[in-house]
C-alpha cells in the first residue's frame, strides 16, 4: 500500500476564488418587496450606474468566501506563530494590549476632520508621543506625519535641503552631494536622489566601520550637503566613530541624517542627538512594536534639532496652556507630506508601548535585544563565517562562506530554516557581505526559543556537510517548495484571466 | 572555477572587454553572473550617451539585488544589446557571447591596455576569495 499526498485537497492546494465560482450561486437572497419597485435608473443618475454585466466576477456563497480566505490565512507565517529573525526589520511581538488601546472607540472612530475642540484627546496623544520621541532621540523637533521609514527618510533629506537653501541662498546649489555608506539601505540613495541630491558612496573598512579616510577625502572634494548614516550600521555594528563622523560632515558644511532603522539597539541607552545627528526618522512599526510586514501601515516620524524644527512638515501639533491645536503657520516648513496627520492608529499603539515599558523597561528591551543577538552570534560563529570581528548590537551578520564550498548558499539555508519552523533571516543584505545572512531575534524571544533557533542553524550546518542536497532542495514541509523566482520576475503574471492554467488546476 | 576566456580584458568590477580597434564590447564576467544569481532585468544606456571611465552605465537586477555596471573605459555608446530586454537570462547562460551589454567607442583605447589580463583576473578572483 502506498500513501499519496492528495495535492488537490483544498488544504493542500487552494483554488483561486474565481475558480470556485458556480453560475447562479449567491450568498444571500433578499425577501420579495412588499412595496412597488422603483426602477434604479429613477433613483441613481446614469453616470453612476454600471453598464457592464459583471461577467467574470466570482459567484460564491458566504461560506465559500470565509473558508477560502481562512484556509489561505493558515498558510502564512506571522509574528504570532514564532520567531521571525528578519534582520533590519525588527519583527518584535505586537502586544495585544496595544491593539486593545488602539480599538478604544474614542480613538478608533474619531474623524480626522473633527474640530480641534473635539479632538483634544487625539491631539494630546500625538503631543505626548512627540515629547517621548524627542526625549528618546535627544532631538526636540518631531513630526509624526511620515507614513513609514522611506517616507521619513525622504522627509529628513527634504528638511536638510530646505535648511541649506535657507542658510546658503543661491550658493546652496553648489552643495548637492549626499554621502551614503556602501552598507546603506537602498532607500537612502533613492531618497537623496528624489530630494535633488547627487549620491557619493563611502567605503566601509574590512572591520565593518565607515572608512574615515575615505569620508574625509570625499568631504575635501566639497559640495557636501550631508550624510545619511544608519547606526548601528546594517551589518549590526555600532559606528564607534559617530562623533568624529558628524564633526567631519559639520565641518564640511553639511548636515547629518540618521536612518533610525536600527534604533532597537539604542532606545533608552544612547541618543542620536547626543552623537551629533541633526535629523533622524524612526520606524514606529519596528522599534515601537506597531504591526508591520502585511500587518498594518507603518509610521515614520521625523525628529530633528531645534535649528531644523522650523522646516518640519505642517500641521504641527502644539500645546497652548492646557489645550492642544494644529499649527500650520510655519513659513519655512517643507509643507505637508501626508494626508491628514499620518497613520494615527500606529501612534496610539506606539505610545501604549512606550508607556507600558517606561524608562527602565525601554532600556531593558534594548539590552535584551542586543543580548539575544550576541547569544546567537556566540553560538553560531563556529558553524558560520562571521565576517566582522566586532560584537554585534541588535542583529548579527553571518555569511555562507563555509557552506558555499559544499554548494549550499544563503538562499538554501534560509529555505531550510522554514522546515525548522522559523521564518528565514534576511538574505543577501547588506550587499557588502557576500552571501549575507542578517539575523535579528529582537527582545521578544526567550532563551529556550533562542536555543531552538541556534540548534536549527547548527543542524543545517551539519546537514550541509552530510547531505547538502537536503538543504539545496528545501523546504520539504511546505505545501509548495521552491518557487521559480527568476521566471516570476522576468515574466510576471499580475492578473488572472479566465482559462488560465493555475497550479491548483494543473496539480 | 569560473570561465575566464584568454582573449578578453577584465576589470576589478567584474566586467569584460573585447577590444576591436577603437571599439570595445562590454559585458559582465562568468564570476559576476554566478554571484548575482538569476538575472531578471538589465538596464542599459541609449546609443550616443557618453561615459567617463568608472562611471555606472547601467544596472543588472537579479533575484538577489540590483547592481550597477561600470565601464572601465571612457567613451560613447554605439550599441546596446536590446535582446536583453526580453531575454535577460542570456547574461547567465552566455555571459561572454549573447549576454554582451554594450559596444563603446573608446575615447582612448590605451585605457583598455591597462586592464587585467585573463591570468591577472584569475589571480584577482583568488585573492578576493580569501
Amino acid at each position: 500500500m502506498s500513501i499519496k499526498k492528495v495535492t488537490q485537497h483544498p488544504t493542500q492546494n487552494e483554488a483561486l476564488i474565481f475558480e470556485r465560482s458556480q453560475t447562479g450561486r449567491v450568498g444571500y437572497r433578499l425577501p420579495e418587496l412588499d412595496v412597488e419597485e422603483t426602477p434604479i435608473e429613477e433613483i441613481v443618475p446614469s453616470e453612476f450606474l454600471r453598464d457592464d454585466d459583471l461577467e467574470g466576477l466570482p459567484e460564491v456563497s458566504e461560506v465559500d468566501v470565509v473558508r477560502h480566505f481562512t484556509r489561505m490565512s493558515t498558510w502564512n507565517f506571522s509574528i504570532d506563530l514564532g520567531m521571525y529573525p528578519l534582520g533590519s526589520c525588527t519583527m518584535k511581538y505586537n502586544s495585544r494590549l496595544n491593539e486593545k488601546v488602539a480599538r478604544i472607540a474614542g480613538f478608533l472612530n474619531h474623524h480626522p476632520l473633527a474640530p480641534e475642540a473635539e479632538s483634544q484627546g487625539a491631539l494630546k496623544l500625538m503631543y505626548t508621543l512627540q515629547e517621548d520621541l524627542a526625549e528618546i532621540t535627544g532631538l526636540p523637533g518631531v513630526s509624526l506625519q511620515p507614513a513609514a521609514g522611506a517616507h521619513g527618510e525622504m522627509t529628513g533629506v527634504m528638511i536638510i535641503r530646505a535648511a541649506l537653501d535657507k542658510r546658503d541662498g543661491e550658493a546652496s546649489k553648489e552643495r548637492r552631494v549626499m554621502l551614503v555608506p556602501d552598507s546603506a539601505h537602498g532607500t537612502n540613495p533613492a531618497s537623496a536622489k528624489l530630494a535633488g541630491f547627487t549620491v557619493k558612496t563611502i567605503r566601509s573598512t574590512k572591520d565593518g566601520f565607515t572608512d574615515m579616510d575615505h569620508l574625509r577625502e570625499l568631504c575635501d572634494e566639497g559640495g557636501i550637503a550631508g550624510l545619511m548614516l544608519t547606526n548601528p550600521s546594517t551589518v549590526g555594528i555600532f559606528e564607534k566613530n559617530i562623533r568624529e563622523i558628524c564633526d567631519a560632515i559639520h565641518d564640511a558644511g553639511g548636515l547629518v541624517y540618521m536612518d533610525g532603522a536600527n534604533m532597537n539597539a539604542l532606545v533608552g541607552v544612547a541618543r542620536p542627538g547626543d552623537m551629533g545627528v541633526d535629523v533622524i526618522h524612526l520606524n514606529l512599526h519596528k522599534t515601537f512594536s506597531t504591526p508591520h510586514g502585511g500587518g498594518g501601515p507603518g509610521c515614520g516620524p521625523c525628529c530633528c534639532t531645534a535649528e531644523l524644527e522650523p522646516f518640519l512638515p505642517v500641521p504641527r501639533v502644539v500645546k497652548e496652556g492646557e489645550s492642544y491645536r494644529l499649527d500650520s503657520d510655519q513659513p519655512n516648513t517643507i509643507g505637508r507630506v501626508k494626508a491628514f496627520f499620518g497613520n494615527f492608529g500606529m501612534m496610539v499603539r506606539a505610545l501604549a508601548y512606550i508607556q507600558t515599558h517606561g524608562d527602565s523597561g525601554l532600556r531593558e528591551a534594548t539590552e535584551t535585544a542586543v543580548l539575544n543577538a550576541r547569544y546567537i552570534s556566540h553560538f553560531l560563529q563556529e558553524d558560520y563565517e562571521k565576517p566582522f570581528e566586532a560584537d554585534p548590537m541588535h542583529e548579527v551578520i553571518l555569511s555562507h562562506k563555509k557552506q558555499a564550498r559544499k554548494g549550499v548558499h544563503t538562499l538554501d539555508i534560509g529555505k531550510r530554516l522554514i522546515d525548522y519552523g522559523f521564518h528565514p533571516m534576511t538574505v543577501y543584505f547588506p550587499l557588502i557581505v557576500d552571501g549575507a545572512m542578517l539575523i535579528e531575534p529582537t527582545e521578544s524571544v526567550g532563551r529556550q526559543e533562542l536555543d531552538t533557533f541556534v540548534d536549527a542553524m547548527k543542524s543545517i550546518a551539519k546537514e550541509t556537510i552530510e547531505d547538502p542536497d537536503l538543504v539545496i532542495n528545501a523546504p520539504h514541509t511546505t505545501r509548495i517548495g521552491r518557487l521559480d523566482e527568476a521566471t516570476a520576475a522576468r515574466k510576471p503574471v499580475l492578473r488572472w484571466k479566465p482559462d488560465m492554467e493555475t497550479s491548483a488546476k494543473s496539480a | 572555477m569560473s570561465n575566464i576566456p584568454d582573449n578578453l580584458k577584465y576589470s576589478k568590477d567584474h566586467e569584460w572587454l573585447l577590444v576591436d580597434g577603437d571599439t570595445a564590447t562590454l559585458g559582465i564576467t562568468d564570476y559576476a553572473q554566478d554571484s548575482l544569481g538569476d538575472v531578471v532585468y538589465v538596464e542599459l544606456p541609449n546609443e550616443g550617451e557618453n561615459f567617463n571611465a568608472h562611471d555606472a552605465f547601467g544596472s543588472v537586477e537579479s533575484v538577489k539585488a540590483v547592481s550597477e555596471i561600470f565601464t572601465p573605459v571612457a567613451g560613447e555608446i554605439v550599441s546596446s544589446n536590446e535582446d536583453l530586454n526580453d531575454t535577460p537570462e542570456v547574461v547567465n547562460d552566455d555571459p561572454y557571447g549573447d549576454g554582451w551589454m554594450v559596444k563603446i567607442k573608446m575615447d582612448n583605447s590605451g585605457e583598455a591596455d591597462a586592464l587585467l589580463s585573463a591570468e591577472e583576473y584569475a589571480e584577482f578572483l583568488e585573492s578576493e576569495e580569501d
